[in-house]
């Protein structure tokens, strides 16, 4: 109660009020709320199309709200009617790809906004240097001023981009998907940072599909679902089952895979003493069919390193790997894919889609040989079965075959990758974090794919930032650490608290 | 820590490597390291040099211009009928001429490349074509020659001169000045003024200049008017030298300085590059072109040793950058 009497006397320092946008005949947001207050860590959080970014750039003022919308700063009515009205009353984004300039130092990006300046003055770097270092000081981010961002880690750009919105005396900071690509470590850090400016009375807006995260890090939690505002709840009021229930309308049930159910008959894969240097080295181990291998262990583990190894991409030094009994040397991925090994790559929409063509021509890539006529040319009819089949079989949802992927929601993007694979009738099938940046609906879906395929006795390995989910899909788990495996469990046999420490330790 | 970044610049390998070949080019014919011999291959080489920092510009931009060849020739064909038709015996209006039509010829590339969004190396080519087409059909390919004395003169302006054992006078033209004095000027634009700093940051990621609320069309028109008003300039230079002005000498000779400039440790994927590495390019490129003749090889191999030389300095730049891609943890799948 005393709580809520403090919460009171702080003057909000944003308050939206009846924020809509339509995009010709589709409503993207309806009438949202969002109040921020001085100082706190707001988690946003909805599923894909929920309306999130929508309300993200009516803040920043990248589009315009419909008639009605209401918008204050500090007690005070404004309008925000484009990126520059937002960046003069101190709403700062930070995207996710940070944008950054990798070929500038770490203090002239700090400092880039100090060129728009109207006086064109001459640089000087003295002051540069100087003052991104202040204001590196003064939020205790330890990096060399004078380094080029490109050099730095993920993680360090971050605080990299954080600190340029500091520099510009932003009030309010937008955070899009922050930690998608940090490791656990770099997620405390990072977390620890934002406590940092919250004791500078500076808000955060914390954007991010890791419920878990943002049951972590923030004070308050808006859920958006079908571009309407579902409710603002205290950290208090909510778990992530319930999180995911409000985002979803849907009681999401992971259920976990029965201990032990899986029998160990035939090997299909078993490698020995496998090393690349600087990659990963002594891996040994064996998969057998049907069986769901996870292998999780942070970024730089060595784990896409190995993946990429078995489907031919990256050589190794030494070792032997054994394929359906028979050693293989897998030298290139046309030899992978003649094996009968598939790999969905960790970032689908960069590697694994043509995103501008349409759905039929991604799905039937791989098997272009299998779809042609007696004159070697491409059999339309075939082609749109073979095609049929895979979108029924996956329940892919496309408004039509030739929509272009990049219509489809991040879930079916994913399906449509799997269902590439697939077709090919893979023996083995890598799947490397496929449902990193995926909400929770779509993931459960992919989880129950991933287990049809099991069960048509499709040997899986999946890779895994998510205790929870390996936990809750593999029947037999792998830790990977710094280029080794250091440990091996049934998920019946450990908890996802012992497993995190184990992965973090 | 210095000395490590200093290590770490193309700069320092290219200076090796022009004392390394310098060293051997001695070996075979001990006139290649006097003085004579340099002042001669640095004033031969000013058009290229002057051509190269503006292009340099415009790869640190992101961008890439392939029509300056055509700019500069129609900027001196202009200058050229001008001052002999109206017999105008002074070369100060004579330098003045070619730098408006440079700048006014660069404006259309720069307003291209922004309106169309198409590539600007789709676009250059085709502005080459076009304003070569243009000078050609007006032209009508005709040659000029008897410039006013003024003109003829001032190619021979030299800071001092000295004479050689053999009684030959030589000397430091008032070309390798306007040389150098540009390349200075480069530099300072690069790095002192905030318009430098943001063809910089634009190379470096066009997405987040143009988040960073940078006014991207001020920028790229900026990039190529200066390229521009430096074919104007250069094509002053190589009208003053040559004594001649033939509408189809030029085109053609583009390759060269995107050689030297991508030698120079310029990217052609942008943000990075520097005035000086175009420089020590373009040095190291006349360095190679003097020792070909000095060892009497036949002229088709320069075109040969340009080709390979393009080839072999973007692939190691493309190579770093790979490699750069591999340290930070990712890994390029084809």
């Amino acid at each position: 109660m005393s709580q809520k009497i403090e919460e009171d006397q702080k003057k909000p320092y944003l308050v939206l009020q009846n924020a809509s946008k339509r995009y010709g005949g589709v409503v993207a947001l309806d009438g949202v709320d969002l109040t921020i207050l001085p100082g706190e860590v707001h988690g946003l959080v909805g599923e894909n199309g929920s309306g999130k970014s929508t309300l993200v750039k009516i803040i920043t003022g990248v589009v315009r709200p419909e008639k009605g919308a209401k918008v204050e700063i500090s007690g005070q009515k404004v309008e925000i009617a484009n990126p520059f009205d937002a960046f003069r009353l101190g709403i700062y984004v930070v995207h996710q790809d940070l944008s950054l300039f990798p070929n500038l130092s770490v203090a002239e990006n700090i400092f880039s906004h100090r060129y728009l300046e109207k006086a064109q003055k001459l640089v000087n770097w003295k002051e540069i240097k100087a003052e991104a270092t202040r204001v590196m000081d003064k939020l205790g981010v330890d990096i060399d001023p004078e380094i080029e961002v490109s050099r730095l880690s993920v993680a360090d750009q971050q605080l990299v981009a954080i600190s340029r919105a500091i520099a510009v005396d932003a009030r309010f900071i937008i955070l899009d998907e922050p930690t998608s690509s940090l490791t656990r470590k770099e997620v405390i850090r990072l977390f620890a940072f934002i406590r940092e400016l919250k004791a500078r009375n500076i808000s955060i807006l914390f954007i991010s599909h890791r419920l878990d995260e943002v049951l972590e890090i923030s004070d308050r939690i808006t859920v958006l679902r079908d571009g309407k505002k579902v409710g603002t709840f205290q950290r208090e009021e909510v778990d992530k089952k319930r999180l995911s229930f409000l985002m979803t309308g849907k009681e999401i049930s992971s259920r976990p895979v029965e201990a032990g159910a899986y029998p160990r008959e035939e090997e299909i894969l078993r490698v020995e003493n496998l090393t690349k240097k600087g990659h990963y080295e002594k891996i040994s181990f064996s998969l057998y069919q049907g069986e769901i291998l996870g292998l999780i262990g942070p970024r730089g583990s060595g784990r896409t390193e190995l993946a990429l190894t078995l489907f031919g991409l990256n050589p190794p030094d030494e070792g032997k790997i054994y394929f359906e009994g028979k050693p293989q040397v897998i030298s290139s991925n046309q030899v992978a894919i003649g094996l009968g090994i598939g790999y969905v790559p960790e970032n689908r929409l960069v590697q694994g889609l043509v995103l501008d063509h349409s759905v039929e021509n991604n799905l039937v890539i791989t098997v272009l040989d299998q779809i042609i006529n007696g004159m070697g040319l491409i059999d339309f009819q075939k082609k749109r079965s073979v095609a049929e089949k895979a979108v029924q079989e996956f329940n892919i949802k496309t408004e039509s075959m030739e929509a272009p992927v990049k219509n489809l929601s991040g879930g079916n993007q994913q399906k449509v990758v799997l269902a590439k694979w697939i077709l090919t009738s893979p023996h083995l099938l890598i799947l490397d974090t496929p449902t990193h940046g995926v909400d929770v609906a779509a993931k459960e879906s992919i989880y129950q794919s991933i287990r049809e395929l099991s069960q048509k006795n499709l040997s899986l390995i999946f890779i895994s930032d998510e205790e929870t989910e390996v936990l809750n899909n593999c029947d037999r788990i792998l830790v990977m650490k710094n280029g080794q495996i250091i440990r091996e469990f049934s998920p019946a046999e450990v908890s996802e608290e012992e497993l995190r420490k184990i992965i973090l330790e | 820590m210095i000395n490590k970044k200093i290590f770490q610049q193309t700069e320092f390998y290219l200076l090796g490597i022009i004392i390394v070949l310098s060293f051997f080019l001695t070996l075979v014919n001990p006139k290649f390291l006097t003085l004579e011999n340099w002042f001669d291959m640095l004033r031969s080489n000013t058009f290229l040099g002057i051509l190269a920092l503006g292009e340099l510009v415009v790869l640190i931009s992101g961008g890439i211009d392939v029509s300056f060849t055509a700019t500069a020739t129609i900027a001196q064909y202009i200058m050229g009928l001008i001052i002999t038709t109206y017999y105008i015996d002074n070369v100060l209006v004579a330098f003045l001429i070619p730098i408006p039509i440079g700048i006014a010829l660069g404006a259309i590339n720069g307003i291209l490349v922004y309106y169309t969004k198409a590539h600007p190396v789709i676009i250059t080519i085709s502005t080459l074509n076009a304003f070569f087409g243009f000078l050609m059909f007006f032209s009508g390919g005709k040659w000029i020659y008897n410039f006013p004395p003024s003109f003829r003169n001032f190619s021979r302006v030299q800071l001092f001169s000295l004479t050689n054992p053999q009684g030959v006078k030589y000397g430091f033209s008032i070309f390798i000045l306007i040389w150098i004095i540009l390349a200075i000027f480069t530099w300072v634009i690069l790095k002192y003024f905030p318009i430098g700093r943001k063809i910089y940051a634009m190379g470096g990621n066009m997405e987040a200049a143009r988040r960073a609320g940078f006014n991207i069309f001020r920028v790229q028109l900026f990039v190529y008017c200066f390229m521009g008003a430096l074919a104007g300039l250069a094509s002053f230079v190589h009208a003053s030298l040559n004594q001649m002005i033939q509408p189809n000498s030029l085109v053609g000779g583009e390759l060269d300085v995107l050689a030297a400039v991508i030698l120079g440790g310029a990217s052609v994927f942008g943000g990075s590059g520097s005035a000086l590495g175009a420089f020590l390019g373009v040095l190291l490129i006349a360095i190679i072109k003097n020792g070909l003749i000095l060892m009497k090889a036949s002229a088709y191999w320069h075109e040969v040793i340009m080709g390979a030389i393009i080839v072999v300095a973007a692939g190691i730049s493309a190579y770093q950058r790979k490699s750069q891609a591999k340290r930070e943890g990712e890994i390029l799948v084809q």
